[in-house]
């Protein structure tokens, strides 16, 4: 059985941002960078999935720049069998319909039993990348998906919609399946398999081999939003801000009366 | 210009987002049609032409059955851009009638600005205006985002539409959301617990600050799917929303499904070492300190009183 997982490497959402020069993006410098969380989830999904299966066979594939082979070999280190990395320095300035092009045309030859991504990134957010992926290759797709199994040829999942209420649904192999939070716990690799993960094959191959169709939308501007502004901002000695938040809970709420 | 507004139901319910699709097509100034897959019982209070499709033959989550209706009607109306709630329903079929209409999708807009889009990026640290170059566009509207001045009261013009209802992918059924135990809704103080208490044990800590604030203390989803709490505390769009006098949020970022769950809240109190986590655009208080100092200090400091 032949898997494939995608991942992204984004910033940790608790950097400090900058716009860059060009001002349609964030600076990359002085950010500390980890696997999308929900790549994360993916990831675990997909190696549970290569132990289930004894002829399970997982890669992971990754666009961007040569620092994301860190990320790529902790998935590597959790269990994946081998790396394709896809070359681009300017993998920021892609939209989600070329993302998803790449990974497709990467795909389409190699049938790929269940392709797993994540719901969305965290950094562009645009939870599009894993239908698209499934739509350019002709091949079902599910969405923010909470529970997975698989046997003989089918997946059964769970949807999580609002409220927390979880949709059952089946389909045939082969599928794309976008995780989401909650669906696993994300095991952490070991020592041995960090060094075994360094043996791993990894690939690289230029995204100009793969990339086959055009933006349909670009950035033309990045800020930070205005501050919605009114609210107070406490900085100081712990002890000093208890009191000082004593004090206005006292004026302004009615819940220490 | 005209756009398509795709409403949704669930369980046989109309969702009351159709009326954000409705405010962001006024303010678009566009001509307008819908598409509901569900019941001529739960209409849309919406005027214009409603093409209603029968969610009981079709089935409420049925991808390749909707997508083939909503197409049908993106061609007949001769629509430019059509319109989802970036909701559960929106994010799995927008990419698809996107993909199929050679359109560009700008997910979870925020705001339209001199007919520009705005959508937010990095947990809405950051926001970016976007520029499609495709004749067509698929959106979806960020929960909450837009709204309607006053609520319609016309009825529309219903023009039923179907679809054999087969597809590749088999919806089974609904699982319910876990019920019982604590009931959020009717606590007047809240405490809750976020990420940033960094592990299971600190829970404890918050639960201290809610009894001797006594209130109750929810959490976000991460403490939630971590099994650290259980699910029903959990805040947000996933979990429950809350409206209570006062809402501590410790250790919280403010993600926009946590910030729906909370943010009509009296009085908002966030606790975050990062002085820059969105949580601050919605709190009243924004305290910049270590949570695991803070706490217990305030805790300690209240029993006193
Ligand atoms: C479809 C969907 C539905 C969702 N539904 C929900 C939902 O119902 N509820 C929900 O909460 N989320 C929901 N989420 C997840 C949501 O997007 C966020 O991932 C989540 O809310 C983040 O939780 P958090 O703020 O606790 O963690 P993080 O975003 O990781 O934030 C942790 C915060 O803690 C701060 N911090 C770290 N250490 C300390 C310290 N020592 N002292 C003080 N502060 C500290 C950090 O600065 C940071 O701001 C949903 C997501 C999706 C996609
Ligand atoms: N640069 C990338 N390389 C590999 N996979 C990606 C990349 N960008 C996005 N993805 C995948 O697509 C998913 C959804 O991304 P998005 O549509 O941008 O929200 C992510 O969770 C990843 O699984």
């Amino acid at each position: 059985m032949k898997i494939l997982v995608c991942i992204k490497q984004v910033p940790d959402m608790e950097s400090k941002f900058k716009v860059d020069a060009g001002g349609t993006w964030y600076a990359k410098t002085d950010l500390a960078w980890r696997m999308n969380e929900y790549d994360e989830y993916a990831v675990e999904q997909a190696v549970q999935l290569k132990e289930q299966e004894k002829d399970g066979d997982l890669t992971v594939l990754c666009i961007g720049s040569e620092k994301v082979k860190e990320t790529m070999k902790k998935a590597l280190a959790m269990g994946c069998d081998r790396g394709a990395h896809i070359t681009d320095e300017e993998v920021s300035g892609k939209e989600p319909y070329q993302i998803a092009g790449i990974i497709a045309e990467y795909a389409k030859d190699k049938n790929f039993d269940l392709i797993f991504t994540g719901m969305q990134s965290q950094d562009r957010g645009s939870a599009q990348v894993g239908i698209l992926v499934a739509e350019m290759l002709g091949i079902p797709g599910i969405t923010t998906v909470v529970r997975f199994a698989f046997k003989d040829g089918v997946v059964d999942v769970k949807r999580e919609l609002e409220g927390g209420i979880k949709a059952c649904v089946s389909v045939n192999a082969p599928a794309v399946i976008t995780c989401q939070l909650g669906l696993n716990t994300p095991r952490y690799p070991t020592l041995p398999n960090i060094m075994k993960a360094k043996k791993k094959e990894l690939l690289s191959t230029p995204v100009q081999e793969l990339l086959k169709v055009e933006a349909r939308q670009e950035t033309a501007k990045m800020y930070f939003p205005e501050k919605k502004g009114g609210g107070l901002v406490l900085e100081g000695d712990a002890a000093a801000l208890a009191d000082q938040l004593i004090k206005i809970l006292k004026e302004k709420t009615a819940v220490l009366s | 210009m005209k756009i398509l507004l795709i409403a949704e139901s669930r369980e046989g319910k109309l969702l009351g987002s159709c009326y954000e699709l409705m405010a962001f097509a006024e303010k678009m100034a566009a001509e307008t049609a819908m598409v509901l897959v569900g019941s001529d019982s739960a209409l849309p209070r919406f005027a214009g032409k409603l093409y209603l499709a029968d969610a009981t033959a079709v089935g409420e989550y049925n991808p390749d059955a909707h997508k083939q209706l909503i197409l049908d009607v993106v061609a007949k109306e001769q629509a430019d851009m059509v319109v989802f709630s970036h909701s559960s329903y929106g994010w799995d079929l927008a990419p698809r009638i996107a993909f199929a209409m050679k359109a560009a999708q700008i997910s979870e807009v925020v705001d339209v600005v001199d007919g520009t889009m705005v959508v937010p990026v990095c947990n809405a640290k950051l926001r970016r205006d976007v520029t499609v170059k495709t004749a067509k566009t698929v959106v979806t509207l960020q929960a909450g985002a837009f709204g309607l001045a006053e609520e319609p009261t016309a009825a529309p013009t219903v023009e039923p539409i179907r679809v054999e209802a087969g597809g590749k992918v088999r919806f089974t059924g609904y699982e319910q959301a876990e019920i019982g135990g604590v009931d959020l809704g009717k606590a007047k103080i809240i405490v809750s617990a976020g990420r940033g208490i960094g592990k299971p044990e600190n829970v404890a800590m918050i639960a201290a600050l809610a009894k001797a604030l006594g209130g109750e203390y929810g959490a976000s989803r991460p403490v939630v799917d971590s099994e650290w709490v259980e699910h029903n505390r959990q805040v947000g769009t996933t979990g429950q929303t809350v409206a209570p006098k006062l809402y501590i949020a410790c250790g919280i970022s403010g993600a926009i499904q946590h910030l729906a769950g909370m943010k009509k809240s009296e009085f908002i109190v966030a606790v975050n070492t990062d002085k820059d986590a969105p949580i601050g655009d919605v709190a009243d208080v924004l305290v910049v300190a270590d949570l695991k100092q803070f706490v217990p200090l305030l805790t300690e400091k209240i029993q006193a009183l």
